[in-house]
């Protein structure tokens, strides 16, 4: 089935089966292999990605839902060669270990900030509640999301002024 | 893992949806949040020949109150049923059942319509609109039905409805009065089914039990609707001695098996206490409201 999908900014059109699932369509049709598959079943939400612009978990999506709409991977947070603020605040905050879980983190952390510019630990900790993290014990996560938002908001008031 | 091979039509109005499963209903499966129906897919439980995605027709996303009603369109996703805001006042029950339901990336997708029809003994609708003596409104291209949820969800992973129909909306009857209810769930982490949980809604009439609803979840082969201890309430005292004795009617009208959540006598157990838990804190919002 021909599809016409925007993934990370740019449309793209595709000749694929019904069954394929998005997490395969982006990693082995689009070579996108920031999104990883943990536990292929629904719960650990390591193939988090967005769908206009909200969290869904790509390994329970058919690629055909997506024609006509729009996704975004991590491969898709860093702009023009800037990481996102998401991607600096997890570098900066240590919000890693192994990293399997972080793009699903960060995309979800980026769909709350983008809804809740200045959210609360416990927001943080209930909108994160879908990824599992095996490392981390979560404490950094959670600090990585409070300093994007920091720099999020910084950045808005500068550019207002 | 991946699905075995099947047909996905994406049809862009309901008519052309019923038209389709009038013709091949019984070898189809309609697709709406997915969150059941593709983990399905992929184990290869479910291996349908055509797949009929509702997601594409129109003014079936709506959650509204309406002619004594809240009408909740097919492809409202829980993730809009946690953010109403009109819910916490008029129906608490749905109201506390609604962030407890999987998960909130799973509820970004996940619809109320979708779970009562995959009538998983573990979901949490069922009980909440049973316990609200929910409708279901059912339409195929030869017409509409209305199914109360009772007669909706026959047994485990079965329900009423048949291979040519599709459920347009969830009708919930405004709960009259001085009314309350709330639903308690035990569960091991965020996103697990309940390993049990219990809807309780409750109307004051003068003092007195009006109607009483109470149903439980994951401890039976479907959600049940604990009809001795509804009855015992019904016209009764709200006092702790009759909330207690509904609590013991609920225990009995639960099933539970012992697995990896706990053992039956345990899941028993905390069906009394929630019961009790739960009739005490809808009293508390009946009386406030
Ligand atoms: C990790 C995870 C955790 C979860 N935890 C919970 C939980 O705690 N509690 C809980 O209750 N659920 C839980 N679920 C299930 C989740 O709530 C599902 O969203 C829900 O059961 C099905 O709704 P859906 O819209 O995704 O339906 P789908 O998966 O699209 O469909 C499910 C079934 O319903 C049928 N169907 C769907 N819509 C219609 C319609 N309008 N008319 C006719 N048939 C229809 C489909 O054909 C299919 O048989 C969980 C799921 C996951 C993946
Ligand atoms: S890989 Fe999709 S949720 Fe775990
Ligand atoms: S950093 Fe290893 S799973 Fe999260």
């Amino acid at each position: 089935m021909e599809i016409t999908v925007t993934v990370n900014g740019e449309k793209t059109e595709a000749d694929i089966e019904p069954r394929n699932l998005l997490v395969h369509f982006l990693r082995e049709d689009l070579r996108l292999t920031g999104t990883h598959v943990g536990c292929d079943t629904s719960h650990c939400g390591a193939c988090t990605v967005l769908l206009d612009g909200l969290p869904v978990k790509s390994c329970t999506v058919l690629a055909v839902q997506t024609d006509g709409r729009d996704v975004t991977t991590v491969e898709g947070l860093a702009q023009n060669g800037e990481l996102h603020p998401i991607q600096e605040a997890f570098k900066e905050e240590h919000g890693l270990q192994c990293g399997f879980c972080t793009p699903g983190m960060m995309l979800t952390s980026a769909a709350l900030l983008e809804q809740t510019p200045d959210p609360t630990e416990e927001d943080i900790r209930w909108a994160l509640s879908g990824n599992i993290c095996r490392c981390t014990g979560y404490m950094n996560i959670v600090k990585a999301v409070q300093w994007a938002s920091s720099k999020m908001k910084a950045e808005a008031t500068d550019s207002g002024s | 893992m991946f699905p075995s091979r099947f047909e996905y039509v994406a049809p862009r109005s309901l008519e052309e949806a019923l038209s389709t499963l009038a013709g091949r209903g019984d070898e189809a499966k309609v697709l709406a949040g997915g969150q059941s129906l593709i983990p399905l897919l992929k184990l290869r439980f479910a291996s349908p020949a055509l797949i009929v995605d509702l997601n594409r027709v129109p003014g079936l996303s709506y959650l509204e109150e309406s002619d004594g009603h809240l009408r909740i369109g097919a492809l409202a996703r829980n993730r809009d049923v946690v953010a109403s805001q009109t819910l916490e006042a008029g129906y608490p029950t749905i109201a506390a059942a609604a962030p407890l339901v999987s998960d909130p990336i799973v509820r970004n997708l996940g619809t109320v319509a979708g779970s009562l029809a995959h009538a998983d003994p573990a979901g949490d609708w069922g009980s909440v609109m049973l316990a609200l003596g929910a409708e279901v409104t059912v339409r195929s291209a030869s017409g509409d039905r209305t199914i109360p949820v009772a007669d909706f969800l026959v047994d485990t992973f079965t329900t009423s409805l048949e291979p040519t129909e599709v459920i347009t909306e969830i009708r919930v009857p405004k709960p009259e009065g001085s009314s309350g209810g709330t639903y308690l769930k035990l569960e091991r982490k965020v996103g697990d089914f309940a390993t049990v949980a219990v809807a309780v809604q409750l109307a004051l009439d003068d003092g007195r039990i009006g109607r009483a609803g109470i149903a439980l979840t994951a401890v039976g082969p479907k959600n049940i609707q604990a009809i001795d201890a509804e009855r015992s309430l019904a016209g009764a005292e709200p006092t702790p001695e009759s909330f207690q004795e509904a609590a013991r009617l609920a225990a009995d009208a639960a099933s539970p098996i012992s697995d990896v959540r706990g053992s039956a006598d345990y899941k028993r157990a905390v069906v009394r206490t929630f019961v009790q838990r739960g009739l005490d804190r809808a009293l508390e919002l009946a009386r406030a409201s």
